[in-house]
């Protein structure tokens, strides 16, 4: 029989829209020795400061609860990373699994971001209350986001995968005013 | 436009627009609005009222207009009612009407209410119609619903698009008039985030209707433009004008509507109509001016009858003359800058009488008035208005040194402007919880002690004179953003204006206070409220101002107050001999004028109205003509229909399908959740009622989960991954409470288990593959996996690969048949369901829904949670007490199940239901009794959960809750249904393979 | 709609949280020993207070922590939150 393929969903690009291929993504559980070990195995440090995030090269982590980061790296490294979380963390109480296909990431980007999320998303994301580097889950309308701001214009988006549809189209119904 | 003037106002004499209003064609100038525009064209009659049909015309000339509400109509998708001429802004083409007239406005059957009007009493309504009792839904009800409202709704969709904006800011500025404005600029100074809305097309408030005002030694309006246009220029600032802040919420959330094509000949297709703003404002300064009031007395409705304060705003900001011969009836000193304006447009001033005592008249208006040798009547009232259709003459009453009323002259006009003092509109403030006090001065409530984060500046809070009021707005403005942490300061401002006096009493005029004049005074031009409904409404025993509203509906709708509420409480005071201040205020509610359902909806309607949840095989499925139902927000395929087969045809050839060869369902909406954690099985142990210490390494078992009170909650089959590792599934409406349930015992209760959860709803695509031939299809996809029956067995898992993908296959059936259910990485499950369908063509697999599924469960006596089960069985009355770990010291619910009561013999059991007749289906929710033909009261003894049509069993099956319903095991009891009882025979809930013979093979 | 203090990650909007009811109603963890008025307790006799409350969030859509916080009924504004395990004295301020 033939191979699967991976199917993502359809993300068409726009001037404020940008899909963003697979990856590796991890949702990593534990205390903060736990945290400490795993950046040793991850090569960036997990952010302990709230709603924070670290990123160095293709690797980030990302603070999204006081046990919880999620680590996002490319694609090609997932089996090398598990490896080497796992050589770090021991017998060290924590708990990884695999959320790759749980969400679908892309950018909403340009200098019109911060208002086309504000169309459903209740945070305050001028910079000043929402810098960059800053990160969280939150919602836009009913679907629940997480949401990491990379650059002043560029916000790091990502949803369970059910929920893309529905983001992505309410996203581009409200960017038809950027159009003219 | 015969009454327009030759020069003045801020209309655009050179933009001629040519609108209709009921089918007339007229000519208008850009700026204009329809009220504007009608007035420049002598047309007053605009409408007829809610509840007599009486001729109405302008009041007012902003949002407090309550009578000029028209339907403006674009197309048939587009017709908005019950709009406010005096708000709606002409565009070329405009096709406006009145509302609430037939056959015609100025012939309106309906004005028979009017005769009819001493039958038609404050209260007519709840006294009439309640007997008898049964007439209300069938008769009054349909008939008062089609007589009365006022504009009608189009039936067709809305085809335009609303937006929505979440926005933050330091200091939200509502009102842009001078003290607003002042605010604005001051609060930005400080590199506050600033946002400023105004209910208008333009922005300027009051100023816009000023002649000579001068502000900072500039005209104000140029002020007012230089003013804005450095706070456009601002990118901390916002400047949004037909922007209504409609409504204030708790935490300084403001709503606000902003109306962006209204205005517009043509709409742009990418605009919005509308935009919800939903502010959220450190600190907020309410600047939202103030409305004047009318007076009462008898013809005060009657078209020609005008505020002073609209009539001078038509003049000076629309250069409209409102009338040729014009009467002033003044209760405030701002009548008199009124009538000095008119007189400035050509009209004659008839003359101006004064409502109040001689000795009290005084001010600049008054001073103004004198040396333009008006000719002023103090001493005087008003006792009746001639004309019907519009102002003839004013019927003048003389008041005598002794108190006394005489008849005096009718002045012969066609228009007659009133004003009884201006009310500072304070409906946010006290939307915002805020406190009232009255002021005897002003003759009007004003904001006192606040709740929220926010304050009041310039008139609304009784700061009258134009220095005044701009001073206090940009001290509030500078203060706002103080106290939002910035710093600022207010520089003075100087302004020079006539700064008329804007007191006045509130009330029925004081010398008719107490005698009810025969003839209708309106209180409340909207709701058709008269002095008289109020006296009756108070000697009916409503003493409340609560009541009196609600009975006599005055304030109420969408006037909210605006030109009636003082007067209303006026009128009580007096005929109570109680001060103004003891009656006190009826809450205003939002919102302060009507939002439209779109703006509130935004973008959530049709098929964007809540996210569409879509499985891996969602497209193949359409494909294939497949039928959806919703489950949570998932859509799920409920059958596959082949050719003209109906859901029961599709369904049995379905079930049949996998019970004689070999079935397909996509499981992927099934809740999954990771349990990882030296401690996990502890976790679970304590979570669910079953043991799973003992479960093995790629082992599964089919858990339960009650609350703390005993009652099944959740079920689902979860599988050991590895010592520290579980795969939990869910109910898939039950995901997301099982998770929270699980995270709140973890970070609660147990702080001492080491444990952790992720949701993997979404990870895991899942296809069930069930039936004898399972196996084989499998056999011919799967590689590295033994699936024989003794290295995978009933509840056995193991991990495969399926086109050089790994896939976790568990041996688990819901159909009673051999099953799996193959696991894979999301993005391969569309790829996984073909790959698995085209494997099973040689068997000729049968894709089935949900619908199927839930009747091969029933077969086998599974219970579907929150279908077999409401929240009120134990897991012994749900017949699934096999499942509890027994020698465990605690687990959720395990205390709560040990309650007498729950262990009680007759206590409701779920057990089977066989029907005498084969073919009939009993329906779900039919109550169960004992007994058949039983007196009436009787005792209901259970209820059907299930049934269906068994297509392998070729009979109906069912299963229901009894009392004692296993100790009931072969007796006959009765479902009772409206065409008679049906007879059923109590049976086990296992109607096929009792053995599980086919399912471990 | 509240701004809520979630004390992990500050101020928030309160369609990112869940409420969680009355604060500080402890499970009865030996289920051997609790007797049928304790259970009761738990299970569902709820303070209804007029004014400041003791009661329970999760920031659902944001850190996921449950925690708890102090907040007037009758006005809906918030003294304080804090997190589980800690349990600040306000005067006033019932069990």
């Amino acid at each position: 029989m033939s191979n699967l393929t991976r199917r993502s969903p359809r993300i068409d690009a726009t001037p404020w829209l940008e899909a963003l291929p697979a990856m590796t993504r991890l949702s990593f559980r534990g205390g903060p020795d736990a945290s400490a070990a795993a950046a040793r195995g991850f090569g960036v440090a997990l952010p302990t400061a709230a709603c924070r995030a670290n990123a160095v090269g293709p690797r980030a982590a990302l603070w999204m609860g006081p046990d919880e980061h999620l680590l996002l790296a490319p694609l090609t490294d997932s089996a090398a990373l598990r490896v080497a979380l796992a050589e770090a963390l021991g017998q060290t109480p924590h708990s990884i699994v695999d959320i790759g296909h749980r969400q679908v990431a892309f950018l909403v980007k340009g200098p019109q971001a911060e208002w086309l999320l504000g169309t459903g998303c209740p945070l305050d994301l001028d910079l000043g209350a929402f810098p960059v580097g800053m990160c969280t889950r939150t919602v836009y309308m009913k679907s629940e986001i997480y949401l990491w701001r990379t650059a002043a214009d560029v916000f790091h988006l990502e949803t369970w995968r059910s929920f893309t549809p529905y983001v992505v189209d309410m996203l581009i119904d409200a960017a038809q005013e950027l159009v003219a | 436009m015969k009454a327009r003037t030759t020069t003045g106002g801020r209309v655009d004499r050179s933009k001629k627009i040519q609108f209709t209003f009921d089918g007339r064609s007229y000519e208008g100038l850009a700026g204009d609005t329809l009220a504007s525009a009608l007035l420049a064209n002598g047309v007053h009659l605009i409408g007829r009222s809610f509840k007599y049909h009486r001729p109405r015309g302008i009041l007012g000339s902003g949002s407090e207009e309550p009578n000029a509400l028209v339907t403006v109509t674009r197309d048939a998708a587009r017709r908005t009612p019950n709009l406010r001429a005096t708000q709606v802004e002409i565009y070329e083409g405009m096709t406006a009407e009145s509302q609430n007239r037939w056959p015609s406005l100025e012939f309106d059957v309906g004005a028979i209410n009017n005769l009819l009007s001493p039958m038609l009493p404050a209260g007519f309504y709840n006294k009439t119609f309640m007997w008898p009792r049964s007439w209300w839904f069938k008769v009054y009800e349909p008939k008062i619903r089609a007589a009365a409202g006022l504009g009608v709704a189009p039936t067709l969709p809305d085809p335009d698009r609303y937006a929505q904006q979440y926005v933050h800011c330091e200091v939200l500025v509502v009102g842009a008039g001078p003290a607003g404005l002042a605010a604005a600029a001051a609060a930005a100074q400080s590199g506050a985030r600033v946002i400023l809305c105004d209910e208008q097309a333009e922005m300027g408030g009051s100023l816009l209707s000023e002649r000579s005002a001068t502000i900072e030694g500039l005209p104000a309006m140029d002020w007012v433009a230089q003013t804005l246009a450095s706070l456009r220029a601002n990118p901390r600032v916002r400047v949004l004008a037909r922007t209504t802040a409609f409504g204030y919420f708790p935490h300084n959330h403001v709503g606000l509507s902003e109306r962006l094509t209204e205005h517009l000949a043509t709409t742009p297709a990418n605009l919005p109509r509308e935009r919800l703003w939903q502010v959220r404002a450190s600190e907020v300064v309410l600047a939202t001016g103030g409305i004047e009031r009318p007076l009462i007395f008898p013809g005060n409705d009657i078209p020609g009858v005008m505020l002073a304060a609209a009539a001078r705003t038509y003049a000076n900001r629309y250069g409209v003359r409102v009338g040729e011969r014009i009467a002033v009836l003044a209760g405030s000193d701002a009548a008199f800058e009124a009538a000095v304006d008119l007189s400035a447009t050509g009209a004659t001033v008839a003359v101006i009488a004064d409502v109040r005592p001689v000795g009290s008249i005084d001010g600049p208006g008054y001073a103004a008035a004198k040396s333009a040798r008006l000719r002023i009547l103090p001493n005087a009232t008003a006792l009746g208005v001639t004309g019907k259709l519009r102002v003839e003459g004013l019927q003048l009453g003389l008041i005598g040194a002794d108190g006394q009323v005489v008849a005096g002259n009718t002045i012969a006009c066609d228009t007659i402007v009133m004003s009884g003092g201006y009310t500072p509109s304070v409906h946010l403030h006290s939307q915002s919880r805020g406190k009232l006090s009255y002021d005897e001065t002003l003759g009007a409530f004003l904001p006192a002690a606040t709740v929220e984060r926010t304050r009041s500046a310039g008139f609304s809070r009784g700061v009258s004179g134009l220095a005044a009021a701009l001073n206090d707005g940009a001290t509030a403005g500078a203060a706002a953003a103080a106290a939002a942490g910035l710093h600022t300061t207010a520089a003075p401002l100087s302004a020079s204006s006539l700064d008329a006096g804007l007191a006045g009493q509130p009330g029925a005029l004081p010398q008719l206070a107490g005698l009810i004049p025969p003839k209708k005074a309106f209180v409340d031009f909207q709701n058709d409220v008269t002095t008289r409904d109020i006296a009756l409404a108070q000697r009916e025993g409503f003493e409340s101002i609560e009541h009196i509203k609600r009975y006599t509906t005055t304030g109420m709708a969408t006037d909210q107050g605006k030109t009636s509420g003082l007067n209303a409480l006026g009128i009580v005071a007096a005929t109570s001999n109680r001060r103004l201040a003891e009656v006190g205020l009826t809450t205003y509610r939002m919102p302060y004028t009507p939002v439209t359902f779109g703006a509130f909806a935004g973008a959530a309607r049709g098929e964007q109205f809540d996210p569409v949840r879509r499985t891996p095989s969602h497209d193949w499925a359409v494909a294939r003509g497949g039928v959806f139902e919703d489950v949570g927000n998932w859509k799920r395929t409920r059958y596959f229909p082949i050719g003209s087969e109906d859901m029961d045809a599709a369904v049995h050839r379905e079930c049949l399908g996998v019970r004689n060869s070999v079935g397909m369902f996509d499981a992927s909406t099934l809740g999954k959740i990771e349990v990882v954690g030296k401690d996990a099985a502890e976790f679970l142990n304590r979570f669910y009622v079953n043991n799973w210490t003992s479960l093995g390494v790629n082992r599964s078992r089919y858990g339960i989960l009650c609350r703390d009170d005993g009652f099944v909650y959740d079920d689902g089959v979860i599988v050991r991954l590895a010592d520290d590792r579980f795969h939990v599934t869910t109910t898939t409406g039950g995901a997301a409470r099982v998770f929270g349930m699980m995270e709140d015992y973890i970070q609660t209760e147990w702080q001492d288990l080491s444990v952790w959860i992720t949701s993997t709803t979404e990870q895991w695509a899942v296809v069930a593959v069930q039936g004898p031939k399972a196996r084989e299809v499998l056999a011919k996809v799967v590689t590295n996996v033994d699936l024989s029956a003794a290295a995978l067995p009933h509840m056995g898992v193991a991990h495969g690969q399926i086109g050089g993908i790994p896939v976790i296959l568990m041996r688990v059936s819901f159909t009673g048949e051999l099953g799996f259910e193959i696991n894979v990485p999301a993005e391969y499950g569309t790829d996984l369901w073909e790959a698995i369908y085209a494997a099973g063509q040689e068997f000729a697999i049968t894709p089935y829904g949900t619908e199927a599924m839930h009747v091969l469960r029933a077969e086998k006596g599974y219970i579907i949670v929150g279908q077999d089960t409401d929240g009120t069985l134990t897991p012994d009355d749900a017949g699934v007490a096999w499942a509890i770990g027994k020698t465990k010291r605690d687990f959720v619910g395990k205390r709560g199940m040990e309650r007498p009561a729950l262990k009680a013999a007759n206590r409701k059991q779920l057990v089977g239901l066989l029907t005498a007749d084969p073919a009939v289906v009993l329906e779900e929710g039919a109550q169960v009794v004992l007994e058949p033909n039983r007196p009436i009261p009787f005792a209901m003894i259970g209820h059907v959960t299930s049934s269906y049509f068994s297509a392998t069993l070729g009979r109906s099956i069912a299963m229901a809750v009894v009392e004692g319903g296993r100790s009931k095991m072969d007796q006959t009891l009765h479902v009772a249904m409206p065409g008679g009882d049906i007879p059923v025979k109590v049976v086990s809930t296992v109607f096929y393979d009792p053995q599980g013979a086919r399912l471990n093979v | 709609m509240l701004v809520i203090e979630c004390p992990y990650c500050g101020a928030r909007p309160e369609p990112e949280f869940a409420y969680g009811g009355q604060a500080h109603v402890a499970r009865p963890s030996e289920p051997a020993t609790t007797t049928e008025d304790e259970l009761l307790q738990y299970l569902y006799l709820r303070d209804n207070t007029r004014g400041l409350f003791r009661e329970r969030w999760r920031h659902v859509r944001g850190c996921g922590r449950f925690f708890n916080a102090i907040r007037d009924t009758t006005t809906d504004f918030f003294v304080t939150t804090y997190k589980v395990g800690e349990r600040p004295d306000l005067p006033g301020v019932g069990a």
